[in-house]
């Protein structure tokens, strides 16, 4: 049995966590074979793992304020690794990204080097130094170093355009998985995504927060790992894909040469279900510009280092030091996953176009392609389409068209694995998106209960009156996240992206020159957070409406133009304002040296 | 120069260090994708632009972030700065 205090006992609670979710597995698949329904199983998955965040969420119920906002400052080193990156790893990383790869190739895997590389940014640059300084929200760092409520309300105000067009999306990528496992309409299924997303976050603030994504990292990284592991085995492809898959990104290669890219007709693509892609582009070649590749890498690395919800997982930790060390073990966790997804989109990619597997269906007759279950499955879900434009009755590469999270949701059907598999990846779908939506929802809502709220509307606010005021807002956030989902506005990566370009453009350079240089001032600062991001939602908008645009810089990448605004207009406005006091000036001091006090108290 | 100064200095000489180090695996050796591509180099049969892109860049911000967080404990120690453990 367990005793003494639930944190000495984490690695002992995981482990029988693990044993049993393998378990059930397993359990699974046995009432597979007896022959359990597709749709019992997916439903039990995705019911399962629900029940038991809600069950650790209610566990984790407190009524303290630094359990709430900082989860008690006791998270250990590894473990909040494992937190951090269920935070990171959002339904874009687990159900959309393969099938980003699948379809752009090499110019899209940009995005693996920038959503790690950022962790450099994250762990060198500002995360030990604002876990010293003690602060519960990033705006609460903000609103101390420049000091006066201009600076606060500016990180309040770029942290929530930012987190709510990520939170969004994650709303989505719940609602498309909840809809498609427990077969409901997805209007319905947001909902259902919603309210699985505050029983985790509503009771326990980020304590709950924590012990939940740590059970979710488990869940979504066997779920990612196992299929493709076994497809990559079925297939004879290697036992070990990371290491052994040369052949076959050789083989898809020889295969496009063999095929080309024969772009579509303007009028034969109106037919193609919206959302729908063909493969145009070359999987494993250069085929874009070098500098379209990197803009993309260091608008997703500066994004990562503004993002709220994760650099707010390292004020958990018990010191600075842990705070640095459990940056390294979130981005090994999360390289885990990502060196993965190439993997899976180039073991999709080939089971499907190589005409010499039995899997594949580029070269069969429509009418047969037609006539496969998966397909017949895929395309109800509105996620696969095949038309014979040229009409020669044979299935050509630009005839064939998918959605991109088919990849990860409907590769494992395809290699013909067992459905107990999908199920596995319903529920590891769920996990990512759930685990990120509930860090995004936290950082909103306790940005305004914490700095809008109780730092700027009502400084005299009891403790209790602060957390009923977080929870209320928590609640009020989601609903308004899921209403914006159901209408189904923009695709999941895409509006995913669009976050990491907001924050960068408005909070990058007023974080890292809070740390880094001591003349940066309350009025730079202020200016830095305003015309950056107003300067990015600018360029975003011009190119949405037809604007050339300058540099190479496209709607993907306009943190670059936010990012610069933000550093000129910072940098001209602190040196020609007065010089931060002598107090702030000590403040940076101690803040840079990790022994010693937190700048901010407690409980403040 | 005081204790602290020559903590500072010290500490911004390793974030020096290790911002070089990313930049060449980030930035760096993807201005030159063609080249890579073209290079005998092929770990593990992969095209080397490939490679890194997909592990190769990813799997050095692992090593790298490691190390540093190794290095800036030495120098935290070095001048008495380390955190007293559970304060």
């Amino acid at each position: 049995m367990i005793k003494g205090k639930f944190i000495d006992n984490l690695p002992k609670v995981y482990g029988i966590y693990t044993g049993g979710f393998i378990g059930f597995i397993i359990l699974m698949a046995i009432a597979e074979q007896m022959g359990m329904s597709a749709k019992a199983i997916g439903i039990s998955f995705v019911v399962f793992t629900i029940a038991i965040y809600a069950i650790i969420g209610w566990l984790s119920r407190t009524l303290q304020m630094d359990a709430y906002y900082v989860a008690g400052r006791q998270v250990p080193t590894v473990f909040n690794g494992m937190a951090t990156a269920a935070d990171w790893m959002s339904g874009a990383s687990f159900v959309a990204m393969a099938g980003g790869i699948y379809f752009k190739g090499y110019g899209y895997m940009a995005l693996l080097v920038g959503w790690t590389g950022g962790y450099i940014l994250v762990s060198t640059l500002l995360a030990p130094y604002l876990r010293k300084f003690g602060c519960y929200t990033v705006p609460d760092f903000v609103g101390t170093r420049y000091g006066g409520n201009a600076a606060r309300l500016s990180a309040v105000l770029v942290l929530t355009v930012a987190s709510f067009t990520y939170v969004t999306a994650q709303i989505n990528a719940t609602g498309t998985i909840a809809s498609v496992a427990l077969d409901i309409p997805f209007k319905v299924a947001v909902y259902v995504g919603l309210a699985s997303i505050l029983l985790c976050s509503m009771l326990g603030g980020m304590r709950a927060v924590t012990w939940t994504q740590v059970a979710q990292y488990i869940v979504l990284i066997i779920a990612y790992l196992l299929p493709v592991f076994w497809i990559s085995s079925k297939m004879g492809a290697g036992f070990f894909p990371h290491l052994m898959l040369g052949d076959e990104v050789a083989r898809i290669a020889e295969l496009e040469s063999q095929f080309g890219f024969v772009k579509n007709s303007a009028a034969d693509l109106a037919t193609v279900p919206k959302g729908l892609a063909g493969i145009t582009k070359a999987h494993s070649s250069v085929n874009g510009t070098n500098w379209g590749f990197i803009s993309l890498a260091i608008c997703m690395m500066a994004g990562t280092a503004s993002l709220p919800h994760v650099m707010m997982r390292y004020f958990t930790t018990p010191s600075v030091k842990s705070a640095r060390r459990s940056v390294a073990w979130s981005l090994l966790f999360i390289f885990i996953l990502y060196s993965t997804a190439p993997m899976l989109a180039t073991l999709s990619k080939l089971s499907l176009i190589d005409p010499t597997l039995s899997t594949g269906i580029i070269g069969k007759s429509i009418a047969e392609v037609q006539a496969i279950d998966w397909y017949q499955n895929w395309n109800q879900a509105n996620l696969m389409f095949v038309s014979d434009f040229n009409g020669n009755g044979t299935l050509e590469l630009n005839e064939f068209f998918m959605g991109g999270k088919a990849v990860v949701l409907a590769t494992p059907e395809i290699a013909g694995l067992p459905y107990v598999i999908s199920g596995l990846v319903a529920a590891g779908g769920m996990a990512a998106a759930m685990s990120t939506a509930d860090g995004l929802v936290l950082a909103i809502a306790n940005a305004l209960s914490h700095d809008l709220y109780y730092k700027i509307i009502d400084p005299k606010a009891e403790a209790a009156k602060r957390l009923i005021v977080a929870r209320v807002l928590l609640v009020l956030i989601g609903f308004a996240g899921a209403t914006i989902a159901a209408m189904g506005i923009q695709g999941i990566l895409g509006s995913v992206i669009w976050a990491f370009d907001f924050a960068m453009s408005g909070l990058f350079f007023p974080l890292v020159l809070g740390v880094w240089w001591k003349r940066a001032n309350g009025p730079g600062a202020v200016a830095g957070m305003l015309l950056g991001l107003a300067a990015g939602t600018w360029y975003l908008i011009w190119v949405r409406t037809g604007g050339a645009g300058f540099l190479g810089i496209t709607q993907l990448t306009f943190g670059i133009v936010g990012a610069s605004v933000s550093l000129v207009s910072m940098v001209v406005v602190s040196l020609a304002t007065k010089a931060p006091d002598q107090a702030t000036q000590d403040m940076i001091d101690e803040l840079r040296i990790p022994s010693g006090k937190t700048i901010l108290g407690k409980q403040h | 120069m005081s204790n602290k100064t020559k903590h500072w200095e010290k500490t911004r000489g390793l974030l020096f260090v290790t911002l070089a180090i990313w930049f060449v695996f980030s930035i760096g050796i993807f201005f030159f994708g063609t080249e890579m591509e073209a290079s005998s180099f092929r770990p593990f049969g992969y095209p080397l632009s490939y490679y890194m892109t997909c592990q190769g860049s990813l799997l050095a911000f692992v090593i790298l972030n490691f190390w540093f967080a190794g290095r800036q404990e030495k120098i935290d120690e070095e001048f008495g700065f380390t955190e007293r453990e559970d304060s």
